[in-house]
């Protein structure tokens, strides 16, 4: 189904299914552990050995010798595996570095060695055994030092490119009011709780993988690519995801390893990457410098808008996209983003949940609360002053829905948003000062082809098949609550089959495309399978109702489960897209609203309460969104308050490799959240009129927590994360 | 994992026995630390001695009117128990700071003294770490040392001691009472438990190989405010990036020993009659000799506040 109109009425305007706060139906599944995760795939085939993957002790260089002598005749090994057995691999073309090192050495804790054994713990055991001499080169791990020596990034992807709107330098030379200021965000962990985790058994020339991944097609070309092998000869099978964040959007080393391992050792094997390795051999979110200048009129009209971002990665590797929603946000006429890339040689950068808008937005909008008290505006009526309902860069082409204003003022008024003490430092509640914060959240809306196969058997029951993942998002209730909306049976009567390559290529879950791409193509199916169910029953197929159970056209009702008598029926489509995101600008929307107290002595932050109001079109299931978005605020205070990979300078590696060190918000951390979604269809992003909700609620949050650090201390901290060491000795008198 | 041999032992004789007989075994209770430095070969012991069934998990009187806290007791126990409530409850309450209740539930009095440091470095075995492998260097010198210790430090270790429940026990005056792998038996004042790095830094106590933690007593009752201030990041289940601990009497005199700030419970005696002076003239005295880093520098005046919120709270 090619999507390139408006979307009219269509079933799922009914929301008799679609729009229902359902219950996840793999939910009884997750929370009787029958669920199955990769790692705990132990029936799906006899015979599984475990492997156990040496991460590399050096950031940079290469590998001297390596004797695994002692550990191949540890008790219970089968196989060691290291560059030598693996023979001639190439990268897949997602991977910045290889997953498997040898002699050079990309990045601390890069694969070095498998080792296969009988048990997970002989297998561990005699990876210790293993010897590894090194020859350290020289690396650069500091991106402020190698700032200067960035570079425009290469490639043809217009992202990239600098961007210029009017004269940018001359408007805000002319400025009444300016802001020129620096931020900074730091490398950030997925820190999923699910570790990447691989079973791979060969049979002859075919490799299933049992693994977690976000983007099963990506997976097997990737791996394909690697190993030199058709890609159909690979299967890949990740049913149930325990977190990705982006940190499982590509191939990783456990993946490799396992099939090499199991081709070496002829047996399946089971990889499992430990804590540290997910910290340094899989990706991070890149840390950022961004500079932004602010140029207004003295009434608050943004005149000049500068945004500029550095960042660093591995040769070959690509910036964090920090500057991408400054080209959309607010309104004004000169304007100016570019991004600047270091190469640096800690582990590799990439995508992580709202890349480029979570830490652009956490500079941003903290500059725009800068930029209202410079202009003594209220920062909400100083976003609403700015907002814009076109692209600002193209002013010919709109938003396809954009009710940003309305996320304020509804967050405002349902938060008490006029309580805020407009001073600074002024609000105490015993040894707290109290303070509130306001931010605009901003994600692009991402439209994806996505297939789907949905049959009817006999029974009425009606089953869909795609590759599409559930990375805990609720993509199988969606999926399913589509599914029974458009052939008008209840959930009951729908069975949800996702994450297997032998199923139609789905969008995948990642850029908060998942949800709104994969429903859609779930709808193209949908709508073969009734016109298929329409001929058998010889109703015409515009006129064909389906609900209850029942097909109805005219004064005829037959039951749905009647088509299939003569065997199941089947639709199978793929929904692909015109150019309605090119002509008009799709986008997600919120505000969030944050209190936060912080502690008149020690300068310890704790947040009070949070809210969001989200614009993001129809929302598919209320409980789940609201999960998404709930989950995506926490990672946000975790994100302003502690998530920092600490950089060893000199050794080139995230010290803090474990959940003891880095730290990410416990329940005590986050007291009340609300989430609001506004009432909203947007018919330009697909049949669905849905849009991603999964990172819009990560966009926006550090700033408002920020910004109210601010509004309670007066002490402003442009350095993420805003930890106490940064405020102490500029908080005011504790009397 | 080093592959070891187990034993259970029956009764603190036992264990000692038990200790005289395989001199590199480690003695395992609650094994909230043990196992996770086995896994990660950072300990490597060839035997372990399980001492959960060896009794020592009563919380009795004393006759000079303190407790005596048997060494199994756990730290959900204790920090439970009516009498600790009531009479030593700074010890309840840095109990209750640290860790999480599953582990509370786990750990026990004597494991919880025998915790060894978080500094990162120490858990990354690529990485050199003199209190892992002596002689290999000190990482975190120079390196991410945000929770690493001010004061108490060498050019060889700035590792902290991790405990909150020792920092409790040290402004308390606990004792703690040890047998012999040969079956003598000592008490040592807690604050002479863990030594200072120096130059030997592998050492974090004073203990002999296989001596066994059997108890450790408290005083009889000093009453006065008893106040826990742990200050970290997160609000719960994380390190302290420093805790104070305090018991203030009416007439202002006070005990204060800091936790997260250096490679032991941290008291100093000059700085117990410089608190009628304020906050700042007792840290003065708590960090006189201090070496901070350039990530924890700010532990100085983090104490320093602190201290006086939790002196202000005492006096309220």
């Amino acid at each position: 189904m090619k999507f390139d109109k408006p979307a009219t009425n269509n079933p799922i305007d009914r929301q008799q299914v679609v729009g229902r706060p359902h219950d996840r139906i793999d939910g009884p599944r997750k929370v009787t552990g029958t669920a199955r995760y990769a790692y705990e795939q132990h029936d799906v085939v006899p015979n599984q050995a475990y492997g156990y993957v040496v991460g590399a002790g050096i950031a940079k260089g290469r590998i001297a010798s390596i004797d695994y002598e002692t550990a191949r005749k540890a008790p219970g090994v089968l196989a060691v595996v290291t560059a030598k057995e693996a023979g001639n691999l190439k990268k897949g073309k997602r991977n910045t570095a290889p997953l498997l090192a040898g002699p050079e050495v990309g990045h601390y804790h890069q694969a070095v060695a498998l080792v296969v054994a009988e048990s997970f713990e002989q297998a561990r055991a005699a990876a210790s055994l293993i010897k590894i001499d090194y020859a350290a080169a020289k690396g650069a791990f500091d991106l402020k030092a190698a700032k200067d020596k960035a570079a425009k990034p290469e490639g043809d992807d217009p992202s990239l490119d600098d961007t210029h709107v009017g004269d940018f330098a001359a408007a805000f030379a002319r400025a009444e009011v300016k802001l020129d200021e620096t931020y900074t965000t730091p490398d950030e962990s997925h820190a999923m709780m699910e570790p990447h985790a691989t079973l791979a058994a060969w049979e002859g020339e075919k490799l299933t993988l049992w693994t977690s991944n976000q983007m099963v097609a990506w997976g097997v070309t990737d791996m394909a690519t690697t190993l030199g092998i058709p890609k159909e000869n690979i299967r890949i099978v990740s049913p149930f995801i325990g977190g990705g964040f982006g940190g499982k959007l590509f191939l990783r080393a456990d993946v490799l390893l396992a099939a090499l391992g199991a081709r070496l050792a002829k047996r399946p094997v089971k990889v499992a990457l430990t804590r540290p390795l997910m910290i340094n051999n899989t990706t991070h979110r890149p840390a950022t410098i961004q500079r932004i200048r602010l140029g207004a009129t003295k009434e608050g009209k943004l005149t000049a808008i500068g945004h500029e971002s550095w960042s660093g990665d591995l040769k070959g590797g690509g910036p964090e996209l920090a500057v991408q929603q400054t080209r959309l946000l607010y309104a004004g006429a000169n304007r100016m983003t570019a991004m600047r890339l270091a190469e640096l040689d800690l582990p590799e950068g990439n995508a992580m949940r709202a890349p480029g808008e979570a830490p652009g937005l956490m500079a941003l909008e903290m500059a725009m609360d800068e930029m209202a008290e410079k202009l003594a505006l209220d920062p909400v009526a100083f976003r609403l002053l700015n907002d814009t309902q076109v692209d600002p860069e193209k002013p010919e082409r709109p938003f396809s829905m954009r009710r940003l204003d309305e996320c304020f003022r509804i967050g405002a008024e349902r938060f008490g948003w006029s309580r805020r003490p407009a001073r600074p430092g002024q609000t105490r509640d015993g040894n707290w000062l109290v303070g509130f914060g306001v931010a605009a959240a901003f994600r692009n809306n991402l439209v994806m082809k996505s297939g789907a196969r949905v049959s009817l058997d006999a029974g009425g029951v009606v089953t869909i098949e795609t590759d599409m993942t559930d990375i805990g998002t609720g993509s199988y209730t969606i999926i399913g609550q589509t599914a029974a909306e458009m052939l008008g049976v209840g959930l009951d009567k729908v069975v949800v089959k996702l994450g297997d390559s032998a199923f139609p290529v789905s969008a995948g879950s990642g850029g908060q495309w998942g949800g709104n791409s994969s429903t859609a193509g779930v709808y193209a199916a949908c709508v073969k399978l009734r016109e298929a169910v329409a001929q058998k029953l010889g109703i015409n197929s515009d006129e064909a109702v389906f609900a209850d159970g029942e097909v109805r056209a005219g004064n005829r009702s037959l039951p749905l489960a009647s088509a299939a008598e003569g065997g199941p029926l089947t639709g199978e489509d793929t929904i692909e897209y015109g150019d309605l995101d090119e002509t008009h600008q799709q986008s997600t929307f919120g505000a969030h609203f944050v209190e936060v107290g912080v502690d008149v002595a020690t300068a310890e932050t704790r947040i009070r309460r949070m809210l969001a109001v989200c614009a993001a079109g129809r929302i598919l299931n209320p409980k789940t969104a609201r999960s998404q978005v709930i989950g995506a605020m926490t990672m946000g205070a975790g994100a302003a308050l502690m998530e920092e990979l600490a950089v060893d300078k000199r050794r080139g590696f995230f010290v803090n490799h474990d959940l003891a060190g880095y730290e990410v918000p416990v329940h005590a951390d986050i007291p009340h959240q609300e989430v609001v979604f506004l009432d909203e269809t947007d018919p330009m992003s697909s049949p669905m009129k849905a849009k991603g909700v999964g990172e819009l609620g990560i966009c926006g949050v550090g700033a408002a927590v920020a910004n109210a650090i601010y509004n309670a201390t007066g002490v402003r901290v442009r350095d993420y994360p805003i930890t106490l060491d940064k405020l102490l000795t500029r908080m005011p008198d504790a009397a | 994992m080093r592959a070891f041999s187990y034993e259970k032992a029956a009764s603190p004789a036992d264990a000692a026995a038990a200790a005289a007989k395989h001199p590199e075994a480690k003695f395992i209770a609650g094994g909230t630390n043990l196992l996770d430095l086995m896994k990660l070969q950072i300990e490597t012991p060839a035997h372990l001695i399980d001492v959960n069934g060896v009794g020592l998990d009563k919380i009795e009187p004393t006759s000079e009117g303190g407790l005596r806290i048997g060494a199994l007791v756990r730290n959900t126990a204790l920090a439970a128990d009516e009498r600790v409530r009531r009479d030593y409850a700074v010890l309840s309450r840095a109990l209750l700071a640290g860790a999480s209740g599953q582990l509370r539930n786990r750990a026990t009095t004597a494991g919880n003294l025998l915790q060894r440091t978080r500094c990162p470095y120490f858990y990354d075995t690529a990485q050199p770490c003199n209190k892992r492998q002596p002689g290999s260097g000190c990482s975190a010198i120079g390196g991410f040392s945000r929770q690493l210790a001010v004061v108490g430090v060498s050019d060889a270790c700035i590792a902290t001691h991790p405990s909150d429940m020792a920092v409790a026990m040290r402004v308390l005056d606990a004792t703690v009472e040890t047998v012999k792998a040969d079956r003598s038996t000592r008490s040592i004042p807690v604050g002479e438990l863990h030594r200072l790095p120096g130059k030997a830094p592998d050492l974090d106590t004073i203990l002999d190989k296989g001596e066994l933690i059997t108890a450790v007593t408290l005083p009889k009752p000093v009453g006065g405010t008893q106040i826990y201030r742990k200050v970290r990041d997160r609000a719960s289940y994380a390190f302290a990036l420093i805790s104070v601990a305090a018991i203030v009497q009416r007439d202002g005199s006070a005990r204060i020993a800091l936790g997260g700030v250096a490679p032991k419970p941290w008291r100093v005696g000059k700085a117990e009659t410089e608190i009628g002076r304020g906050a700042k003239a007792a840290t003065d005295a708590l960090l006189a000799d201090a070496r901070p880093t350039h990530d924890n520098a700010f532990k100085l005046p983090l104490v320093e506040r602190t201290l006086g919120a939790v002196l202000t709270q005492a006096r309220g």
